[in-house]
């Protein structure tokens, strides 16, 4: 089992794989793919009962990436874990290509098409509903961007989360508290999100979204309470693990020049070179 | 001709003859099992039934989380609502992720009658034929019902079966096979084709057998699956017989009749042609029966049509 500072020093590999790929993709949703990356890091190395070989099989842990704009993180993962070859990476977004600028099915792992939002809590409680009918121990993960809780389809599938005590569905809420205009807050106010889904039914536990040691505890803590849909609300910081990049609602979506990939990728080797 | 039960009584039947086969397949309805006289399978099939409440969008989206694990599910819903609100679901949940969840667009067209546009549909056949890996099918009757319904079950993509709440007739056929994708001849003729599909190939029968009686011939076909259109039986009607009508529970634009339209334009086939359907219009309000015949899609509406196209050089 990978130790904390073993996920740590993932998390920091994974950034800079990542932004090599948005580099050379010439796309990418920066930001959020650097804020969730912590989130995806320790579900796949530390809590998802799910690999390559396990994947088709009726009975593993599923994740559904409801963000699916920060496909490039999840598909760095995915490579490191094993589902697909990390040269693959090199088609993203390239004509006939099937890694593009949101995950789909065609991607070994990948197990709902997802982009546009709003879409993932409904298909992860549907799972977690056969689950439950079928008397499976599966857990259904979905991790959800803060901006992406303004689709009101969120609360309709939250309501129906709790009314059938999905206790096998764990809602991450990727909190960094800025979507691509600006401010979840100034866009159209969204806190508090931890009481909005306490008073739907689930149980929600608060976490620093960005320490993979947190996030570890709070997964091993599911289901907070019996009966109840679980939520982690993990506070992250957009753009995190690259200082100019952190918190700064431009960085939603952008390919960083020339001269930003090497600042970006000095400060990651630094920060490499103190976890190695 | 005698009234049986309605499509949707038929579907509910064989829905729970189905679920009492496999216990894997399941039906989700949003407060709309009333509606879709899915009561007795509740009763039946407790354990078969998942409620989501007035929630479309998450209907579609549950049912599809459940098909990825293994459910065979019929998501069932007010047409209306089905195909506007929960279009998102049904395309990217649905028919892009290929789940093969069976969406059900019940009272459909303008079976709600007098409650208004809000709860009419006439746009769903030109939205869904639009989306990549659905098929669309209106059965025209309780025989067809049972047909599609058996049929969807076992196809594993996604289906939208859309019904009605009149009861129907029990139409004639010539042949009693039923396929899904290959029209069903209910009438032989080859003066005039009517393509039909739903609940308006029984008033195209009608108007057939009022022509008749004026030694017009004509070809009823049930267009039943209008998704993919069989285009063989489409091309044979406008190059067999003296022209074709499309008849739809819908509006003129997107629907059958400018898929049949667009094929024999593409094919070079030219015929006398008539789409009859909802014009692009405000409806007008009434009954189900009452808003045909101001569109004339009754039987005497159509027989009209007929007579006019065949006037035409």
């Amino acid at each position: 089992m990978l130790t904390e500072r073993d996920l740590e020093l993932k998390s920091v590999r994974y950034r800079k794989a990542l932004l090599r790929l948005i580099k050379a993709s010439g796309s990418g949703h920066t930001g959020g793919d650097l804020s969730c990356l912590d989130i995806v890091n320790v579900l796949y190395n530390r809590i998802l009962r799910v690999n390559p070989e396990t994947f088709k099989s009726p009975d593993h842990d599923y994740y559904i990436q409801s963000k699916g704009h920060c496909a490039e993180a999840l598909f760095v993962v995915l490579a490191d874990r094993g589902f697909f070859p990390e040269k693959d990476l090199e088609t993203l977004n390239r004509y006939g290509s099937h890694y593009i600028g949101h995950p789909t099915r065609d991607v070994n792992g990948v197990e709902q098409n997802t982009g546009a939002l709003g879409h993932g809590l409904a298909v992860a409680a549907g799972i977690a509903l056969a689950g439950k009918m079928d008397r499976k121990d599966y857990r259904v993960y979905t991790l959800l961007g803060d901006g992406e809780l303004a689709e009101g389809s969120n609360w309709e599938a939250a309501m129906m989360a709790a009314h059938y005590r999905l206790d096998n569905l764990v809602a991450i809420v990727d909190r960094n508290g800025l979507q691509i205009t600006g401010s979840t807050e100034d866009v159209c106010q969204l806190s508090p999100v931890d009481e909005k889904f306490e008073a739907f039914g689930f149980a929600v536990q608060r976490c620093n979204g960005n320490d993979v040691g947190e996030l570890v505890r709070a997964f091993e803590a599911v289901p907070f309470r019996p009966g109840k849909p679980s939520l982690v609300l993990a506070k992250t910081r957009k753009g995190k693990g690259v200082s100019f990049m952190e918190n700064v609602a431009k960085w939603h979506h952008g390919v960083p020049s020339d001269d930003e990939l090497s600042r970006a990728m000095a400060e990651l080797e630094a920060a490499e070179a103190v976890l190695a | 001709m005698e009234l049986a039960l309605t499509n949707l009584e038929t579907f509910a039947t064989t829905l729970l003859e189905l679920a009492r086969q496999d216990s894997d397949l399941l039906v989700i309805t949003s407060d709309s099992r009333g509606s879709a006289k899915l009561a007795s399978f509740a009763k039946a099939a407790p354990g078969q039934i998942v409620e989501v409440g007035i929630a479309e969008q998450n209907l579609v989206g549950v049912a599809a989380g459940l098909a990825a694990a293994g459910k065979k599910v019929f998501a069932v819903s007010p047409a209306c609502f089905l195909t506007a609100r929960s279009l998102e679901q049904i395309k990217n949940d649905l028919c892009y992720s290929d789940r093969p969840v069976k969406a059900v667009g019940i009272s459909a067209g303008v079976s709600y009658g007098a409650l208004g546009t809000t709860h009419h549909s006439l746009h769903d056949y030109a939205v869904l034929r639009a989306i990549h890996n659905i098929v669309i099918v209106a059965p025209a009757d309780n025989f067809e019902t049972r047909e599609a319904v058996r049929a969807a079950a076992l196809l594993s993509k996604p289906v939208y079966l859309r019904f009605g709440k009149k009861r129907m007739p029990h139409l004639p056929r010539v042949d009693s096979e039923f396929e899904l994708g290959r029209a069903a001849l209910i009438r032989e003729g080859t003066d005039l084709s009517f393509l039909a599909c739903g609940e308006t190939v029984a008033p195209a029968y009608e108007a057939a057998e009022l022509l008749a009686k004026e030694g017009i011939n004509c070809r009823v076909l049930s267009v039943h699956t209008v998704k993919p259109l069989d285009e063989k039986a489409v091309l044979n009607a406008a190059t067999e017989t003296g022209g074709v009508i499309t008849v739809e529970e819908h509006s003129v634009n997107g629907g059958l009749g400018e898929a049949c339209a667009g094929l024999l334009l593409q094919a070079g086939v030219h015929t006398r042609f008539k789409i009859a359907g909802f014009p692009d219009d405000h409806t007008v309000s009434g009954s189900q029966e009452e808003i045909f015949r101001h569109y004339g899609l009754d039987g005497a509406g159509l027989a009209l049509a007929g007579r006019n196209l065949l006037a035409k050089r």
